[in-house]
């Protein structure tokens, strides 16, 4: 990306460079935005109502489209045309920019979430860190959402997102230490480009540690994302709809926007850390052939992920807010900070990491995986056997 | 061309300004929030003069200031805390004694 | 950095600042304060600190600022008429602060720094593992006593914030006795 500006650059020595490359840069950005990130977001709307649907032993919205797959855009449409109400008490100014402060938080975290080994907005040596830091504006929106709104629902909302959300930023960054030290980089790229295609060179499967770590991230990335079971800010039954409760119209819509567009930014980041990112087999020579292929790996590995926080927010019910602060700092904190100086130890006694440790850990999740299956086989069978058809 | 002494004059004009608001400002809170707007012209200075002299030590003391900074507003904001449940104000001019 | 960024982010900057102090409303000044902090991590990636850009968003706008944010909403702080000096002492501090300005601006916009321009950074200038290993070796005395100092702060702001049951509480007779 950057080469192709600085080569446009160099085509235009009269327009001042640094200007032409801020404008490409905004371009590449919205066509991101437009082509990728508003359609993967709507169409996980829609894939969430009907996992919930099937889940629920409901139907699910099926009449927008084949399937009702055209449901996102029914719904985005209708709220883009709604009313935008400004309620007479809130603080204007910061009201009107909460919304947009947390839809930038996670579409700035684009940048670094690697697409196909070429397909990257920007390679940035801080990737990771990068990530982690810019979501953290999403922190600042929801409190300034919460606090401006001058609605108690809200007020509460806002400052429940900010401490569970400031409380697992830490478990978060102390997960991804033991990735960095194993691929000794903090860019996603490189990060990527220190494991291989095949599962049994995953990180997740470097050490026991790891692996342990590769569950704690998802836990704590969906408590970033204030996802079932941790999503208190907006606790339907207790808070209306928490910091969003006097939004409406498209700044509301806003919001969901972010919340299901950081559903996949959750699922990329667990395919890129710990399962390989986008990494295929050299199956062909075409560049182009390969970045498709290369693309679709990636999407499919983090869209797995997105169902399950979807099957997650279907299972789980909500947790209480002491005992997301006890999970946090009692149990997760502790965990991964152990997860970080267990890998590092492992690091000493196996510089080069070790296969029979590789492949022992991915028997074992894969025995986990059949017993499980096994489980729910059994349940669905004797379901039946009882006489409630069609589950 | 922007050099490194434009960041530098850059830096000064934010510590003045947070100086203003340290001097002009009665709450405790945003006299912080002041004091961190100062700490943060004293870092611009640093990662500015690192670059110009292409000495990573700027970048080191960078991150110590930061450190330092966090820890200080923690405890500082927990001090207003207190304080503000013993007297029920943040301004410092109705804190004036020296024990109650 | 060009001119054409750095001319209207310093500006932007200086309008932050100025929010910070100018504004009576607390939450908007510690909104202008993390707006200000955010683009000076712009500056800071552009005078190639890039870990350091990062760490100033996380610690700032991620947790220092966010704690002022909760501690102004805990407070429920509104504008204060009662929140300025008065005047005289304004005009007073504003003089002095221009007079710093100046000074402060001039002797160092008068500073030569050597290899601005000509010379070329050192190889790995600013990335992860330059700064890490100079804080691992050269300053590695000073990072564990930050350690210990975060603890103790840590520490510190828990005893202080906490709620501690004073003696008028623990005599108080239990709640709907008094009735």
């Amino acid at each position: 990306m950057l080469e192709f500006l600085n080569g446009l650059a160099a085509a235009n020595p009269e327009v001042p460079g640094v200007l032409l490359r801020v404008a490409g840069m905004l371009a590449f950005g919205a066509l991101v935005v437009f082509v990728f990130i508003l359609p993967v977001a709507g169409i996980t709307s829609w894939v969430e109502r009907r996992v919930w649907a099937r889940i629920q032993s409901r139907i699910g919205p099926n009449r927008v489209g084949p399937g009702g797959f055209l449901q996102w855009l029914a719904d985005g449409l209708k709220n883009l045309l709604k009313e935008d109400v400004i309620p007479q008490a809130v603080d204007e100014p910061l009201f009107r920019i909460a919304p947009y402060l947390v839809v930038a938080g996670f579409v700035a975290a684009f940048v670094a979430i690697p697409f196909g080994g070429s397909l990257i907005i920007a390679d940035l040596n801080i990737g990771i860190l990068y990530i982690t830091a810019i979501t953290s504006l999403v922190v600042v929106g929801i409190l300034m959402a919460g606090w401006s709104s001058n609605n108690k629902w809200s007020m509460l909302g806002g400052i429940r997102s900010a401490t569970q959300i400031i409380s697992y930023e830490i478990p978060l960054g102390l997960t991804i230490f033991p990735v960095v030290l194993v691929s000794g980089t903090l860019s996603t790229q490189g990060i990527t480009a220190a494991q291989g295609w095949a599962p049994h060179t995953w990180h997740m499967f470097h050490n026991p540690f790891l692996l342990v770590s590769f569950l704690l991230f998802f836990v704590c990335a969906l408590a970033e994302g204030n996802r079932t079971p941790f999503d208190l800010p907006e606790a339907e039954s207790e808070l209306v709809a928490g910091f969003a409760t006097e939004y409406s119209g498209m700044r509301s819509l806003l919001f969901f926007l972010a919340e299901w567009g950081n559903l996949y930014v959750i699922g990329a980041l667990v395919a890129t850390l710990f399962m390989g990112g986008w990494q295929v087999p050299r199956f062909t020579d075409d560049p182009t052939l390969l970045a498709v292929a290369q693309f679709f790996t990636i999407f499919l590995k983090a869209y797995f992920w997105v169902f399950v926080a979807m099957w997650v927010r279907a299972t789980l019910p909500r947790i209480r807010i002491d005992q997301l602060m006890a999970l946090c700092w009692k149990y997760l904190v502790p965990m991964a900070l152990l997860n970080t100086l267990g890998t590092a130890f492992f690091m000493v006694l196996f510089p080069e990491g070790s296969l029979v440790v590789r492949i022992a850990l991915v028997a074992v999740v894969l025995a986990i995986i059949f017993v499980f299956a096994r489980r729910v086989r059994f349940h669905l069978a004797r379901a039946r056997g009882l006489g409630y058809g069609a589950v | 061309m922007v050099t490194p002494n434009h960041y530098l004059a850059l830096s000064a004009v934010l510590f003045a300004i947070g100086s203003i608001g340290v001097v002009v400002r009665r709450n405790l809170v945003i006299i912080f929030m002041s004091v961190e707007l100062m700490l943060n012209a004293a870092n611009l200075a640093f990662v500015a003069v690192a670059y110009g002299r292409g000495l990573m030590s700027g970048q080191s003391i960078v991150f110590f200031v930061m450190t330092v900074a966090a820890a200080e507003a923690a405890v500082g904001l927990a001090v207003i805390l207190a304080m503000f449940r013993n007297r029920q104000t943040v301004n410092a001019d109705d804190i004036a004694l020296l024990r109650w | 950095m060009s001119p054409y960024l750095f001319y209207p982010l310093a500006c932007l900057t200086i309008a932050g600042a100025l929010g910070v102090v100018l504004n009576n409303n607390p939450v908007r000044s510690a909104l202008s304060l993390v707006a200000t902090l955010f683009l000076l991590a712009v500056y800071y990636i552009a005078l190639q600190a890039h870990l350091v850009a990062a760490l100033q968003i996380i610690v700032y706008a991620g947790a220092v600022m966010v704690l002022f944010l909760f501690v102004i909403t805990l407070l429920n702080l509104s504008p204060d008429p009662a929140d300025r000096t008065s005047p005289l002492f304004g005009a007073a501090a504003l003089g002095s602060a221009l007079l710093l300005a100046v000074v402060l601006g001039r002797a160092l916009w008068a500073t030569t720094l050597p290899g601005a321009a000509n010379t070329p950074l050192p190889e790995g200038f600013g990335t992860t593992v330059v700064l890490a290993r100079q804080l691992f070796s050269e300053y590695l005395v000073a990072f564990e006593l930050t350690s210990i100092l975060l603890l103790v702060a840590v520490v510190g702001a828990v005893v202080l914030a906490k709620r501690d049951p004073s003696p008028a509480d623990m005599d108080a007779p239990a709640p709907g006795r008094e009735a």
